[in-house]
């Protein structure tokens, strides 16, 4: 889909003859060029995996995060350029805290990412500002209105998702989540790699829904489909950050524990290695 | 005349108090100027900023009046964009932020009470220099120094709505009975899920005490 706009590509300001803005339609190109970050909602919580490649060796473990909280409550998982998303983070925090600082209570995600996606959108009316080069993911979880997610794009669109995906395996990352929606109860026999013939009888069988699963069972399937959407061949070595938020983390929201990381990414390293002996190919 | 002094209320007596399933919010009815004067007899002290919501107030009338004034615009169009009813704390808040941020102008103090879907009935005060407190019942007004008693004594935890407007109403008149500044009629407001009912007491439908 990509096309010279040739003399109405130089600002925001300009439309294309075909209805288009260029600007923006390059902006979000700048989002997939950068690796994915994926966020998914179940009963009790949300939560977020990115996949953060790590360009050098002298990096430190654990620099240039890519998951921010924007308040106690909310997350924020992004992809694209860092700096943008870096000042977008601050505007998120800044709105949620002036929230907080009227209305007396937390901010409700809807509010929040109507706010951050009409700063977002402000900035692709004019010449004189480039758009933000990124998307990102904020989810949160409230006693009353459970969990959210809401993923916000450079054009300054934002929608709610049980399941959403950015950067550049975005559509594999999404086709797994997809998947999530059908998953068999019958869980043992699937770690022991019998998934072509489970899947013939889970047809007769009831399913267990993404919206069916909790926080500690979600950590490990995210982790797994970062896994298997990451190119070991272009890209080599890559750091998972985790977070979540939910019930299990009494509404705070935070990175996930090292011991539960390591469980999910050890269940991640396990599946591919079965996948890989098994006939189906994921991807 | 008192009303130029800080700190000290004027002319009022009003109240809050939560039932079960529901809160009361009442006032008295007289507008006076430097304690000599009556200027109105049946003055409104209960505002409503929202569906569900009421403000009563204290203090400078005038102050009281703009102040919510600008509350009702701003709590109105907060809901408007939360698209759902404004919660009771929000709208505490929004008076909380009015009066602490212009608190060397005003002189006003409001009593916040009502329903909402997160929380059920609540009542919140917002004292004059702008402190914010959730309470199950409070008073207010300089009427309110003589049933201090009466109403922690008479306060129980999940009354019934007539058990409520009972003790609202007694508590109103007994205030008025010994405020000279405090008096007219009693306005009562029921406010529920279901809806929002006005109750209007003539003084001479009062209950009575000893000595009257």
């Amino acid at each position: 889909m990509s096309s010279i706009g040739t003399g109405y590509d130089l600002s925001a300001s300009t439309f294309s003859p075909d209805g288009r803005v260029f600007q923006v339609e390059y902006a979000m190109k700048a989002v997939e060029n950068s690796s994915t970050a994926i966020g998914i909602r179940c009963k009790d919580g949300v939560v977020f995996g990115v996949e953060k490649l790590v360009l050098s060796k002298l990096y430190e473990q654990g620099s240039n995060k890519r998951i921010f909280n924007v308040d106690r409550h909310v997350g924020m998982a992004v992809a694209g350029l860092l700096a943008d998303a870096r000042s977008l983070s601050e505007v998120a925090r800044e709105e949620a805290s002036n929230f907080r600082s009227n209305y007396g209570h937390n901010i409700p995600l809807k509010h929040l990412s109507e706010r951050v996606a009409m700063y977002v959108h402000a900035y692709t009316l004019y010449s004189a500002v480039r758009p933000f080069g990124c998307s990102f993911i904020l989810g949160s979880y409230d006693q009353d209105d459970g969990p959210q997610l809401y993923m916000v794009d450079p054009s300054g669109i934002s929608y709610g998702y049980w399941g959403c995906a950015i950067g550049k395996a975005k559509q594999a990352a999404k086709t797994e989540i997809e998947k999530l929606q059908v998953r068999i109860l019958l869980e043992p026999s699937l770690r022991q790699g019998k998934i072509l013939l489970n899947c013939l009888i889970c047809v007769c069988y009831c399913y267990q829904q993404m919206k069916d699963m909790t926080c500690r069972e979600l950590v490990k399937e995210v982790a797994k489909i970062i896994y298997i959407v990451h190119d070991e061949v272009k890209d080599k070595s890559f750091e998972l950050e985790l977070s979540w938020v939910g019930e299990v983390t009494n509404g705070k929201h935070e990175l996930v524990p090292k011991d539960v990381r390591e469980e999910a990414e050890k269940y991640a390293k396990d599946s591919l290695e079965e996948e890989d002996d098994s006939d189906e190919d994921n991807m | 005349m008192d009303s130029q002094i800080k700190g000290v209320s004027t002319g009022t007596t009003i109240l809050a108090v939560t039932f079960n399933g529901g809160v009361i919010i009442g006032s008295d009815s007289r507008a006076s100027i430097g304690g000599n004067y009556v200027s109105s007899k049946t003055i409104n002290k209960l505002i409503q900023v929202h569906d569900r919501i009421f403000c009563c107030i204290a203090g400078s009338l005038a102050d009281a009046q703009a102040v919510t004034k600008a509350a009702k615009f701003q709590i109105s169009f907060h809901s408007i964009q939360m698209e759902s009813p404004p919660l009771v704390k929000a709208a505490a808040s929004v008076l909380k932020e009015l009066c602490y941020n212009n608190k060397e102008e005003l002189q006003a103090g409001f009593i916040t009470a009502g329903w909402d879907r997160k929380k059920g009935p609540q009542v919140y005060t917002v004292a004059l220099g702008g402190m914010l407190l959730s309470q199950p019942f409070t008073i207010g007004g300089s009427g309110s120094t003589y049933i201090y008693g009466y109403a922690d004594a008479k306060y129980k935890p999940d009354m019934s709505r007539e058990e409520c407007l009972q003790f609202a109403t007694n508590a109103l008149a007994l205030a008025m009975g010994r405020d000279n500044v405090s008096g007219g009629v009693a306005h009562l407001v029921v406010i529920t899920e279901e809806g929002v009912e006005h109750v209007v007491i003539p003084g001479d439908k009062l209950p009575k005490f000893h000595d009257e």
